[in-house]
Protein backbone atom coordinates (compact mmCIF):
# COMPACT_ATOMS: atom_id res chain seq x y z
CA UNK A 1 0.00 0.00 0.00
CA UNK A 2 1.74 2.86 -1.25
CA UNK A 3 -1.65 5.25 -0.67
CA UNK A 4 -0.83 8.10 1.82
CA UNK A 5 -4.48 8.47 3.31
CA UNK A 6 -5.94 9.01 7.00
CA UNK A 7 -9.46 9.25 8.39
CA UNK A 8 -10.36 11.45 11.40
CA UNK A 9 -13.58 11.51 13.15
CA UNK A 10 -14.10 14.51 15.48
CA UNK A 11 -17.27 15.52 16.74
CA UNK A 12 -18.67 18.49 14.95
CA UNK A 13 -19.95 19.88 18.01
CA UNK A 14 -19.57 19.59 21.58
CA UNK A 15 -20.13 21.14 25.53
CA UNK A 16 -17.49 23.33 27.17
CA UNK A 17 -15.80 20.37 29.31
CA UNK A 18 -17.41 17.42 27.93
CA UNK A 19 -15.35 14.56 26.34
CA UNK A 20 -15.45 13.87 23.57
CA UNK A 21 -13.77 10.50 21.61
CA UNK A 22 -11.66 11.16 18.66
CA UNK A 23 -10.70 8.20 15.87
CA UNK A 24 -7.97 8.15 13.80
CA UNK A 25 -7.32 5.73 11.20
CA UNK A 26 -3.74 6.11 8.93
CA UNK A 27 -3.57 4.29 5.73
CA UNK A 28 0.25 2.42 6.31
CA UNK A 29 1.89 -1.24 5.63
CA UNK A 30 3.26 -0.84 8.73
CA UNK A 31 6.43 -3.21 7.76
CA UNK A 32 7.95 -4.59 10.53
CA UNK A 33 11.63 -4.98 9.48
CA UNK A 34 11.32 -8.35 10.31
CA UNK A 35 10.52 -9.95 7.30
CA UNK A 36 12.10 -11.26 4.80
CA UNK A 37 10.99 -12.41 0.74
CA UNK A 38 10.88 -15.72 -0.40
CA UNK A 39 14.41 -15.59 -1.65
CA UNK A 40 15.68 -14.66 2.01
CA UNK A 41 16.41 -10.91 0.86
CA UNK A 42 15.17 -8.69 4.28
CA UNK A 43 12.45 -6.37 3.95
CA UNK A 44 13.33 -3.12 5.16
CA UNK A 45 11.77 -1.41 8.05
CA UNK A 46 8.81 1.10 6.79
CA UNK A 47 6.82 2.47 9.75
CA UNK A 48 4.85 5.57 11.24
CA UNK A 49 6.86 6.18 13.66
CA UNK A 50 5.11 8.80 15.72
CA UNK A 51 1.40 10.49 16.12
CA UNK A 52 0.81 13.87 17.56
CA UNK A 53 -2.41 15.53 17.81
CA UNK A 54 -2.59 19.13 19.00
CA UNK A 55 -5.60 21.47 19.59
CA UNK A 56 -5.48 24.72 18.81
CA UNK A 57 -1.56 24.36 18.86
CA UNK A 58 -1.62 22.88 22.11
CA UNK A 59 0.12 19.19 21.81
CA UNK A 60 -3.50 16.78 23.50
CA UNK A 61 -1.89 13.28 22.11
CA UNK A 62 1.26 12.18 21.70
CA UNK A 63 1.79 8.12 20.85
CA UNK A 64 5.20 6.64 19.57
CA UNK A 65 4.69 3.67 17.03
CA UNK A 66 6.65 0.25 16.88
CA UNK A 67 7.08 -2.84 14.33
CA UNK A 68 4.72 -4.78 16.26
CA UNK A 69 1.41 -2.53 15.46
CA UNK A 70 -0.91 -3.62 12.54
CA UNK A 71 -1.07 -1.93 9.32
CA UNK A 72 -3.43 0.89 8.73
CA UNK A 73 -3.10 1.48 12.37
CA UNK A 74 -6.21 2.77 14.12
CA UNK A 75 -5.81 5.37 16.99
CA UNK A 76 -8.46 6.15 19.64
CA UNK A 77 -8.02 8.56 22.12
CA UNK A 78 -10.35 11.16 23.69
CA UNK A 79 -10.00 14.90 25.14
CA UNK A 80 -12.07 17.61 26.65
CA UNK A 81 -13.67 20.29 24.41
CA UNK A 82 -12.04 23.56 25.44
CA UNK A 83 -13.09 25.86 22.40
CA UNK A 84 -13.47 26.22 19.30
CA UNK A 85 -11.11 25.84 16.87
CA UNK A 86 -9.22 23.08 14.94
CA UNK A 87 -7.41 19.95 15.88
CA UNK A 88 -4.43 18.88 13.84
CA UNK A 89 -3.13 15.14 12.96
CA UNK A 90 0.03 14.55 12.33
CA UNK A 91 1.55 11.00 11.12
CA UNK A 92 5.46 10.83 10.72
CA UNK A 93 7.72 7.51 9.74
CA UNK A 94 10.43 6.53 7.92
CA UNK A 95 11.15 7.14 4.35
CA UNK A 96 10.28 10.39 4.78
CA UNK A 97 6.39 9.44 5.34
CA UNK A 98 4.34 12.21 6.38
CA UNK A 99 0.44 13.12 6.71
CA UNK A 100 -1.06 15.77 8.57
CA UNK A 101 -5.15 15.92 8.55
CA UNK A 102 -7.09 18.62 10.46
CA UNK A 103 -10.82 19.03 11.88
CA UNK A 104 -12.89 21.75 13.12
CA UNK A 105 -14.67 21.45 16.11
CA UNK A 106 -17.56 24.26 17.51
CA UNK A 107 -17.83 24.00 21.28
CA UNK A 108 -20.85 25.80 22.46
CA UNK B 1 -17.25 -12.66 14.12
CA UNK B 2 -16.23 -11.10 17.45
CA UNK B 3 -18.20 -8.18 19.08
CA UNK B 4 -15.00 -5.68 18.47
CA UNK B 5 -14.26 -6.73 14.98
CA UNK B 6 -18.42 -6.23 13.92
CA UNK B 7 -17.65 -2.90 15.73
CA UNK B 8 -14.79 -2.16 13.51
CA UNK B 9 -16.67 -2.81 10.28
CA UNK B 10 -19.60 -1.51 11.36
CA UNK B 11 -18.54 1.97 11.78
CA UNK B 12 -17.16 4.06 8.65
CA UNK B 13 -14.62 5.65 11.21
CA UNK B 14 -12.90 2.54 11.58
CA UNK B 15 -13.18 0.36 8.92
CA UNK B 16 -10.14 0.03 7.31
CA UNK B 17 -11.61 -1.28 4.30
CA UNK B 18 -12.67 2.45 3.82
CA UNK B 19 -9.21 3.37 2.21
CA UNK B 20 -9.91 1.18 -0.98
CA UNK B 21 -13.55 2.60 -0.85
CA UNK B 22 -11.73 6.32 -1.62
CA UNK B 23 -9.08 4.98 -3.79
CA UNK B 24 -12.19 3.41 -5.65
CA UNK B 25 -14.25 6.14 -6.04
CA UNK B 26 -11.34 8.01 -7.35
CA UNK B 27 -10.29 5.01 -9.98
CA UNK B 28 -14.12 5.01 -10.83
CA UNK B 29 -14.02 8.82 -12.12
CA UNK B 30 -10.85 8.04 -13.68
CA UNK B 31 -11.15 8.42 -17.97
CA UNK B 32 -9.10 5.53 -19.45
CA UNK B 33 -8.58 4.04 -22.32
CA UNK B 34 -10.61 5.74 -25.21
CA UNK B 35 -11.69 8.08 -23.17
CA UNK B 36 -14.88 7.23 -20.83
CA UNK B 37 -15.11 6.99 -16.65
CA UNK B 38 -17.25 4.15 -15.13
CA UNK B 39 -19.05 7.17 -14.16
CA UNK B 40 -19.96 8.36 -17.60
CA UNK B 41 -22.46 5.00 -17.68
CA UNK B 42 -22.87 4.02 -14.13
CA UNK B 43 -24.80 6.93 -12.16
CA UNK B 44 -25.43 4.19 -9.51
CA UNK B 45 -24.95 0.80 -8.89
CA UNK B 46 -26.54 0.16 -5.91
CA UNK B 47 -27.41 -3.59 -5.30
CA UNK B 48 -25.51 -4.69 -8.41
CA UNK B 49 -22.81 -6.96 -6.29
CA UNK B 50 -25.54 -8.82 -4.28
CA UNK B 51 -26.86 -10.40 -7.95
CA UNK B 52 -22.92 -11.13 -8.95
CA UNK B 53 -21.40 -13.84 -9.99
CA UNK B 54 -24.38 -13.68 -12.75
CA UNK B 55 -24.25 -15.24 -16.71
CA UNK B 56 -23.01 -12.70 -19.15
CA UNK B 57 -24.87 -13.52 -22.11
CA UNK B 58 -21.91 -11.31 -24.37
CA UNK B 59 -19.05 -13.03 -22.96
CA UNK B 60 -20.97 -16.22 -22.68
CA UNK B 61 -19.31 -17.27 -19.19
CA UNK B 62 -20.05 -17.38 -15.78
CA UNK B 63 -19.05 -13.43 -14.51
CA UNK B 64 -17.93 -12.38 -10.74
CA UNK B 65 -18.12 -8.45 -9.88
CA UNK B 66 -13.92 -8.55 -10.31
CA UNK B 67 -14.52 -10.39 -13.93
CA UNK B 68 -17.52 -7.89 -14.82
CA UNK B 69 -15.24 -5.08 -13.75
CA UNK B 70 -12.52 -6.32 -16.30
CA UNK B 71 -15.04 -7.03 -18.46
CA UNK B 72 -15.96 -3.34 -18.88
CA UNK B 73 -12.77 -1.69 -18.78
CA UNK B 74 -12.17 -4.39 -22.09
CA UNK B 75 -14.64 -4.18 -23.75
CA UNK B 76 -16.28 -0.72 -23.50
CA UNK B 77 -13.80 1.36 -21.97
CA UNK B 78 -11.24 -0.23 -24.14
CA UNK B 79 -8.80 0.00 -21.41
CA UNK B 80 -6.37 -3.05 -20.29
CA UNK B 81 -7.36 -5.28 -17.34
CA UNK B 82 -6.54 -4.79 -14.15
CA UNK B 83 -4.35 -8.55 -12.94
CA UNK B 84 -6.33 -10.06 -9.94
CA UNK B 85 -6.14 -8.64 -6.22
CA UNK B 86 -4.28 -5.68 -7.91
CA UNK B 87 -4.89 -2.42 -5.50
CA UNK B 88 -6.90 -1.35 -8.15
CA UNK B 89 -9.23 -3.78 -8.75
CA UNK B 90 -10.25 -4.40 -5.22
CA UNK B 91 -10.62 -0.94 -4.87
CA UNK B 92 -12.67 -0.89 -7.61
CA UNK B 93 -14.42 -3.90 -6.41
CA UNK B 94 -14.81 -2.71 -2.69
CA UNK B 95 -16.20 0.81 -4.16
CA UNK B 96 -19.11 -1.13 -6.17
CA UNK B 97 -19.54 -3.61 -3.32
CA UNK B 98 -20.87 -0.42 -0.95
CA UNK B 99 -23.17 0.24 -2.75
CA UNK B 100 -24.98 -3.31 -2.28
CA UNK B 101 -24.96 -2.61 1.40
CA UNK B 102 -27.73 -3.90 3.01
CA UNK B 103 -29.34 -5.30 0.13
CA UNK B 104 -30.40 -9.32 0.30
CA UNK B 105 -27.99 -11.50 -2.15
CA UNK B 106 -29.72 -12.59 -4.94
CA UNK B 107 -27.89 -15.11 -7.16
CA UNK B 108 -28.91 -18.74 -9.25
CA UNK B 109 -27.48 -21.89 -7.94
CA UNK B 110 -24.74 -23.02 -9.43
CA UNK B 111 -24.75 -26.81 -9.92
CA UNK B 112 -21.18 -26.95 -10.71
CA UNK B 113 -20.51 -25.11 -8.07
CA UNK B 114 -22.03 -27.54 -5.84
CA UNK B 115 -20.44 -30.29 -6.96
CA UNK B 116 -16.89 -28.36 -5.87
CA UNK B 117 -18.34 -28.06 -2.56
CA UNK B 118 -18.63 -31.57 -2.05
CA UNK B 119 -15.88 -32.94 -3.76
CA UNK B 120 -12.70 -34.35 -1.93
CA UNK B 121 -9.81 -32.81 -3.11
CA UNK B 122 -5.96 -32.56 -1.40
CA UNK B 123 -4.00 -34.61 0.59
CA UNK B 124 -6.18 -34.34 3.62
CA UNK B 125 -8.76 -35.73 1.54
CA UNK B 126 -11.13 -33.25 2.53
CA UNK B 127 -14.57 -31.33 0.75
CA UNK B 128 -15.59 -27.59 1.66
CA UNK B 129 -19.00 -29.26 3.07
CA UNK B 130 -17.03 -31.49 6.02
CA UNK B 131 -16.45 -28.07 7.62
CA UNK B 132 -18.62 -25.85 6.49
CA UNK B 133 -21.85 -28.31 6.32
CA UNK B 134 -20.72 -30.85 8.94
CA UNK B 135 -18.94 -28.83 11.30
CA UNK B 136 -20.01 -25.24 11.14
CA UNK B 137 -20.07 -23.64 14.36
CA UNK B 138 -17.09 -26.02 15.98
CA UNK B 139 -13.55 -24.91 16.09
CA UNK B 140 -10.48 -25.13 14.00
CA UNK B 141 -7.57 -24.43 15.05
CA UNK B 142 -9.15 -22.00 18.10
CA UNK B 143 -11.63 -20.10 15.75
CA UNK B 144 -15.01 -20.72 15.01
CA UNK B 145 -15.70 -22.82 11.76
CA UNK B 146 -18.46 -20.33 9.83
CA UNK B 147 -21.09 -21.67 7.65
CA UNK B 148 -19.38 -20.49 5.03
CA UNK B 149 -21.78 -17.25 4.00
CA UNK B 150 -19.85 -15.10 1.49
CA UNK B 151 -21.59 -11.85 2.59
CA UNK B 152 -18.71 -8.99 3.20
CA UNK B 153 -16.24 -9.20 -0.15
CA UNK B 154 -14.23 -7.83 -0.69
CA UNK B 155 -13.17 -7.33 2.82
CA UNK B 156 -10.50 -6.80 5.24
CA UNK B 157 -8.53 -9.56 7.16
CA UNK B 158 -6.99 -8.36 9.96
CA UNK B 159 -4.59 -11.70 9.55
CA UNK B 160 -3.97 -10.34 5.88
CA UNK B 161 -3.38 -7.36 6.81
CA UNK B 162 -5.17 -6.46 3.57
CA UNK B 163 -8.20 -6.51 2.17
CA UNK B 164 -8.75 -9.81 -0.01
CA UNK B 165 -11.51 -11.17 -2.63
CA UNK B 166 -13.40 -13.89 -2.20
CA UNK B 167 -10.88 -16.27 -4.25
CA UNK B 168 -8.08 -15.19 -2.26
CA UNK B 169 -9.97 -16.53 0.68
CA UNK B 170 -11.24 -19.95 -1.26
CA UNK B 171 -7.35 -20.19 -2.16
CA UNK B 172 -6.57 -20.50 1.10
CA UNK B 173 -8.69 -22.94 2.17
CA UNK B 174 -7.68 -25.05 -0.66
CA UNK B 175 -4.19 -24.46 0.50
CA UNK B 176 -4.97 -25.73 4.11
CA UNK B 177 -6.62 -28.55 2.46
CA UNK B 178 -3.12 -29.41 0.65
CA UNK B 179 -5.68 -29.12 -2.93
CA UNK B 180 -3.73 -27.41 -5.26
CA UNK B 181 -5.77 -24.15 -5.67
CA UNK B 182 -7.27 -23.46 -9.07
CA UNK B 183 -5.20 -20.26 -10.13
CA UNK B 184 -7.44 -16.41 -9.51
CA UNK B 185 -9.87 -16.03 -12.19
CA UNK B 186 -10.50 -19.30 -12.60
CA UNK B 187 -14.23 -20.71 -14.26
CA UNK B 188 -13.52 -23.24 -11.18
CA UNK B 189 -13.87 -20.54 -8.28
CA UNK B 190 -16.39 -18.57 -10.06
CA UNK B 191 -18.38 -21.41 -9.96
CA UNK B 192 -17.63 -21.98 -6.46
CA UNK B 193 -18.71 -18.22 -5.74
CA UNK B 194 -21.58 -18.56 -7.08
CA UNK B 195 -23.04 -21.71 -5.20
CA UNK B 196 -21.50 -20.40 -1.84
CA UNK B 197 -23.47 -16.57 -2.39
CA UNK B 198 -26.13 -18.60 -3.66
CA UNK B 199 -26.50 -20.75 -0.06
CA UNK B 200 -26.26 -16.92 1.37
CA UNK B 201 -29.59 -15.83 -0.51
CA UNK B 202 -31.57 -13.68 1.61
CA UNK B 203 -28.75 -12.62 3.68
CA UNK B 204 -27.83 -8.93 3.85
CA UNK B 205 -24.58 -7.97 2.11
CA UNK B 206 -22.13 -5.84 4.07
CA UNK B 207 -19.12 -4.99 2.23
CA UNK B 208 -16.63 -4.17 2.85
CA UNK B 209 -16.43 -5.95 5.47
CA UNK B 210 -13.78 -6.85 8.61
CA UNK B 211 -12.89 -10.28 9.30
CA UNK B 212 -10.25 -11.42 12.01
Amino acid sequence: MSGRRAIVTVPKQAKRGEVIEIKTLAQHAMETGYRRTQEGVAIARDIIRTFVCTYNGAEVFRMELHPAIAANPLIAFSTVATESGTLEFKWSGDNGYTVTETAGITVV
Amino acid sequence: MGRETRAMQDDDATNPAMFWVLEGEALFKNKEGSGKACLDCHSTLKGVAARYPAQDAKQGRLLNLEGRINACRTERMGAAAFPYESRELLSLTAYVALQSRGAPIEVRKSDVGEKFFHLRQGQLNLSCAQCHDERWGKKLAGTPIPQAHPTGYPLYRLEWQNLGSLQRRLRNCLTGMRAEAWPFGAPELVELERYLMWRARGMKMESPAVRP
